[in-house]
């Protein structure tokens, strides 16, 4: 018992223990849906993982960015060009090659970001994610055009199958290799954001959100802080592209238009800036709502069309609900209240939920120096 | 303190913000081991010279020494590998941190460990975490705060912040320490013992305080120097500046108490 406790004490024993705890659930959900679900995890898990990073960007070291999906565009592209051809890559490499790139752009851009402020660094953001499309048309003897590249995704390894034959007593479907994949994948990038959010550097990058100059005069250089906290968060939305790539097997620019940046911002938001879990649940729900509130539509009467349309409309509602009743995201304020009812004498203070901050405080302010 | 101690030296630096002259030449030294006041009135330029001092404004003209050394092109960011620790006069404390972390972000430039081992959460991150924990709740201790050590500043009262902006600046153990108006909004009891702390401080480093009140300047200081319209008009132990006519004069008219 008391080995137990120390493990959990440290940061890498409570993570890991988490992690193990998570693989299991991973292991259980995936074996008792059908493939339909499957591919829908899977969508679920590449929003998760890009969300992710997303929410420690946001959440963690206040900066906004609109080009989240731009990102994931970047992972998704060096995916479909490293499994296109034979021979094909083993998809682990090619998700860390995507990875890897991914956060070379992150470098760049996150130096240009680090200089962006509020409106400004929204609007340059934003910018990437509108123009990142026309890449992909204006180099379309490599990268596809309109039509995109399509992937080849290997066949599922054997061990895999016979691994999964030991476990489960049946046999693997591709959609469900693909569901394992990603949510492995998410596993892993969750740990390790987990683990950063945790140490010194999370640590400094929440210091450089609340107040720069006194970040500085704690040693803190703020454009070093700013631009790896947007790599870590490139690194994590490259990954999800990765994923994305392997699960949808085409990559092309209609996968990549500015809607999926505001669905990882809607996802991060409606979840509780700075929180894995938020991004998490953020993810889920905008994979599963969608269809939820199509058949509720159909159910009602509403002929298809219009049932369709009805998700979007209800998303808006959501997400105005959220920033109004409950500004630190699902999870922040479900953590509030759970404490709340554990020590009812301690009064909630806004400020003080150190992984759910209020989305009111993403835009970083410059202060002026003399003070 | 030891033999190796460093003293920061202003030479004649001057900045300009538009028309208005914030310093002119002015030239001071903090030493080891003793406490030098920057006092004059309001817009007199002292927090635009511990700006200069820190590297957030670079002077027009005029140099800065740390310890003989020029420190040429300072970035403030680099002040607390050299030694030197500041506090801000409005407090700027990280909000949405605990007390205890905002101390350890103090700390930090002590950390051995770094990004990949963070990433890992490898154990001698945590070693390394638990001996910047331990040293940051000793601080916290010494000023009496320790109790408050897992709320957040925002809840705390006025006096209880300024400790936490303090404890953030100590921790680092550095050799000279600047202090902008650490007395105001301290109730009479709480001023004491800024005093007697103050002085318990000059034993360890140098401090260097700019500070509205009088009583506590003329009580702790061994040094004064007195700014006026960006000029020093005045410097030299309390009792030199107490009387001196250009001091008196600068001062007539605002309540010296
Ligand atoms: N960044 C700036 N831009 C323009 N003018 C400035 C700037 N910082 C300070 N000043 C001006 O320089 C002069 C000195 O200001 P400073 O803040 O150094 O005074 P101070 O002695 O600290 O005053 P107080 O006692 O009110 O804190 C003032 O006239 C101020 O208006
Ligand atoms: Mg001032």
């Amino acid at each position: 018992m008391r080995r137990l406790a120390a493990v959990w004490h440290s940061t890498l024993g409570r993570h890991l223990l988490v992690t193990a705890a998570a693989v299991l659930v991973v292991v259980l959900v995936v074996e008792s849906v059908d493939d339909f679900r499957a591919v829908q995890l899977t969508q679920m898990a590449y929003l998760g993982i890009a969300a992710g990073g997303l929410t420690v960007l946001t959440g963690l070291n206040g900066q906004i960015s609109l080009g989240h999906g731009a990102l994931m565009a970047v992972g998704a592209y060096t995916t479909a060009l490293l499994v296109s051809d034979d021979p094909v890559l083993p998809l682990p490499v090619a998700l860390l090659t995507a990875t890897a790139v991914t956060s070379a752009v992150g470098v760049v851009i996150g130096a240009a970001a680090a200089r962006l402020r509020g409106p400004y660094l929204a609007g340059a953001t934003l910018a990437l994610a509108v123009a990142l499309p026309g890449v992909a048309l204006h180099f379309g003897e490599t990268l596809g055009g309109e039509q995109g590249l399509r992937l080849r995704v290997p066949e599922t390894p054997g061990w895999v199958l016979d691994a999964a034959y030991f476990v489960t007593a049946h046999d693997l479907t591709r959609s469900k290799y693909v569901a394992y994949l990603a949510w492995f994948t998410l596993v892993v990038v969750y740990l390790l954001l987990a683990n950063l959010a945790r140490s010194r550097v999370g640590r400094r990058w929440r210091a450089v959100r609340d107040d720069e100059v006194a970040a500085e005069l704690a040693g803190i250089h703020l454009g070093r802080a700013r631009v790896s906290a947007f790599v870590v968060s490139a690194a994590a939305a490259g990954a999800g592209g990765a994923v994305m790539a392997l699960a949808v097997r085409l990559t092309a620019p209609t996968g990549f238009t500015l809607t999926l940046s505001l669905t990882l911002l809607t996802a991060v938001v409606l979840g509780g800036l700075g929180s894995l879990t938020g991004a998490l649940a953020g993810a889920a729900l905008l994979t599963f709502l969608p269809s939820v509130i199509t058949d509720a539509g159909t159910s009602a009467g509403l002929d298809d069309i219009r049932a369709a349309e009805l998700a979007p409309l209800v998303y808006g509602v959501v997400m105005v609900a959220v920033v109004l009743l409950a500004p630190r995201g699902l999870v922040g304020t479900l953590h509030a209240g759970w404490r709340r009812l554990r020590n009812p004498a301690v009064t909630p203070d806004p400020t003080t939920s150190a992984d759910a901050a209020s989305p009111g405080a993403t835009v970083a302010t410059s202060k002026g120096d003399t003070r | 303190m030891g033999s190796s101690a460093r003293s920061l030296e202003l030479r004649d630096a001057s900045v300009r913000f538009g028309g208005i002259a914030a310093l002119s030449e002015v030239s001071l030294t903090a030493r080891p081991g003793r406490v030098l006041g920057v006092i004059g009135p309001n817009g007199a330029g002292k927090t635009t010279l511990f700006n200069v001092a820190c590297g957030f404004v670079r002077p027009d003209a005029g140099s800065i020494h740390w310890g003989g050394q020029e420190l040429r092109g300072l970035r403030p960011h680099q002040l607390a590998r050299l030694g030197i620790a500041r506090t801000l006069q409005g407090l700027g404390l990280f909000d949405r941190l605990t007390v205890l972390e905002n101390v350890l972000v103090g700390a930090d430039p002590q950390a051995r460990t770094g990004f990949l081992a963070g990433l890992l959460a490898l154990p001698r991150a945590g070693r390394d975490e638990a001996r910047l924990r331990s040293r940051a709740l000793e601080t916290l201790d010494q000023l009496g705060i320790a109790g408050q050590a897992d709320r957040h500043p925002g809840a705390l009262p006025y006096a209880v912040r300024k400790k936490v902006a303090l404890a953030r600046a100590l921790v680092a153990e550095p050799e000279l320490v600047m202090l902008d108006e650490p007395a105001s909004g301290l109730s009479d009891h709480e001023l004491s013992e800024l005093g007697t702390l103050l002085r318990d401080l000059a034993s360890r480093m140098s401090v260097m305080l700019v500070e509205h009140h009088m009583d506590l300047v003329m009580s702790v200081c061994d040094d004064i120097t007195v700014l006026d319209f960006g000029r020093v008009i005045a410097s030299g132990t309390p009792d030199e500046v107490r009387d001196d006519p250009a001091v008196l004069a600068a001062y007539l008219g605002e309540a010296v108490t």
